[in-house]
């Protein structure tokens, strides 16, 4: 159980701070959302039901689908779709 | 005030902010001995002609601009470079301070667990061994949360509804009387060509999982006294129901139980029964009246008294507001 634990906290400590150094916005909501669903994992090691469910939902769901729609809204995946295409043409 | 204006030119402020300016004093008596350098011109050869008045002007200008030219250099290269090195010393001071008060703060807290934590209060024991019977839920979190400190979450729950207008104030459409666009808005099919693009795959997904999730959201609502969850788990999760099927099926057809007049008014009555029902049980407890809410046998699902009642309001309001926040990002239209 405390391997476990101190696993999940290594990943968490590696995805906050490749949240912050990715430079593709949408891998770093995507390393977001992984980094909430382990923090859920870590709520239910740490005997508390009701966080991790709220985190799941709020955390990883909610949030980022909130995130996802900006990013569209401000063209930021087309731009990086569009760059993509230009560098394999 | 005249003692200081004595000391000023000694004092360590004038050679401080002298050394901030680095040393501009010498640079102006440079400037103003230029100036006056220039020979003046003796009187009595002065023709009053308007060739050597232009002469004269044209040479002022010239050595003008060599005086901003030296000014220019001096504060690019000195003066920039002064105040570089003091800005990052002043900086890396005070993150070194802020970091070293804070770790010093963390050694005098207690040790994580330990019994004379000030956590382990009476109140925490409090609500472990009587939570049950005073509460009537079984999951004793809820009973905090919606008994307690039910104050907490009415303020949450208005806080959230707070946010949720504001969003709309900020990202809805203008529209006027008769439901027309204002002139200056975007038109209400702008950005259609990102809504869904009626994706067979997840079409067929969403049939399948909206059911399911809706369920499980109303599980976790209903059995908040009970079970872990409660109100505001069980809303997002409903809001996310709602989200996937807004997603995959589009706006015409969440439009058919979904509107602007549904969320004010869902909000609105869940906000009015949250806030009057409580309002009878502070005022019933305050005045040491007995409240006629019954308890029940606690596990059974008609139990605990309000708190059921309220986790379904709490779940309205987060499950409508989540929504909304959606609809009013994705298409300014709920």
């Amino acid at each position: 159980m405390t391997f476990l634990a101190w696993v999940l906290l290594g990943f968490l400590i590696v995805c906050a701070l490749s949240v912050t150094l990715t430079k593709n916005l949408l891998a770093s909501v995507i390393i977001l959302m992984a980094y909430s669903l382990v923090m859920s994992v870590i709520w239910i090691l740490l005997q508390s039901p009701d966080l991790a469910i709220t985190e799941a939902a709020v955390g990883a769901g909610i949030t980022s689908v909130l995130f996802f729609v900006t990013l569209k809204k401000i063209h930021a995946i087309d731009e990086e779709r569009k760059d993509q295409d230009e560098q394999k043409s | 005030m005249s003692k200081k204006a004595e000391n000023w030119e000694s004092s360590w402020q004038k050679k401080a902010e002298d050394w901030l300016r680095d040393g501009s004093d010498a640079l102006d008596h440079a400037m103003i001995s230029d100036m006056t350098e220039s020979p003046a011109v003796p009187p009595e050869d002065v023709p009053e002609t308007a060739d050597l008045f232009e002469a004269k002007v044209h040479e002022d200008q010239v050595k003008e601009e060599v005086i901003y030219q030296k000014l220019h250099e001096h504060s690019v290269t000195k003066g920039r470079k002064h105040i570089r090195i003091l800005y990052s010393v002043l900086a890396l001071l005070t993150c070194f301070i802020i970091i070293s008060s804070l770790l010093h703060v963390v050694l005098y807290m207690p040790v994580f667990g330990s019994p004379e934590s000030p956590v382990v209060n009476e109140v925490s024991r409090r609500y472990i061994e009587d939570g049950l019977r005073e509460t009537g839920a079984v999951n004793i979190v809820a009973g905090m949360i919606l008994d307690y400190r039910a104050f907490d979450t009415l303020g949450e729950s208005t806080v959230l509804f707070i946010a949720s207008c504001a969003v709309m104030i900020l990202l809805r459409r203008d529209h006027r009387k008769d439901g027309a666009l204002e002139k200056g808005s975007l038109p209400v099919d702008y950005d259609i060509h990102y809504e869904p693009h009626y994706d067979p795959i997840l079409q067929k997904s969403a049939a399948f999982l909206v059911p399911v999730i809706l369920l499980f959201g109303i599980y976790v609502v209903l059995n908040g006294h009970l079970s872990p969850g409660g109100g505001f788990s069980g809303g997002a999760i409903l809001g996310a129901a709602l989200m996937l099927f807004r997603m995959s099926f589009g706006m015409k057809s969440t439009r058919r139980f979904f509107t602007y007049k549904t969320f004010s008014t869902v909000v609105f009555l869940a906000l009015l029964f949250y806030a009057s029902a409580k309002s009878y049980v502070f005022y019933t407890g305050g005045n040491g009246l007995e409240s006629h809410i019954p308890l029940g046998t606690p596990g059974a699902i008609l139990s605990s008294g309000l708190i059921l009642p309220l986790d379904i309001c709490v779940g309205a309001i987060v499950s409508c507001t989540m929504y909304t926040f959606f609809a009013l990002f994705r298409r300014g239209e709920v």
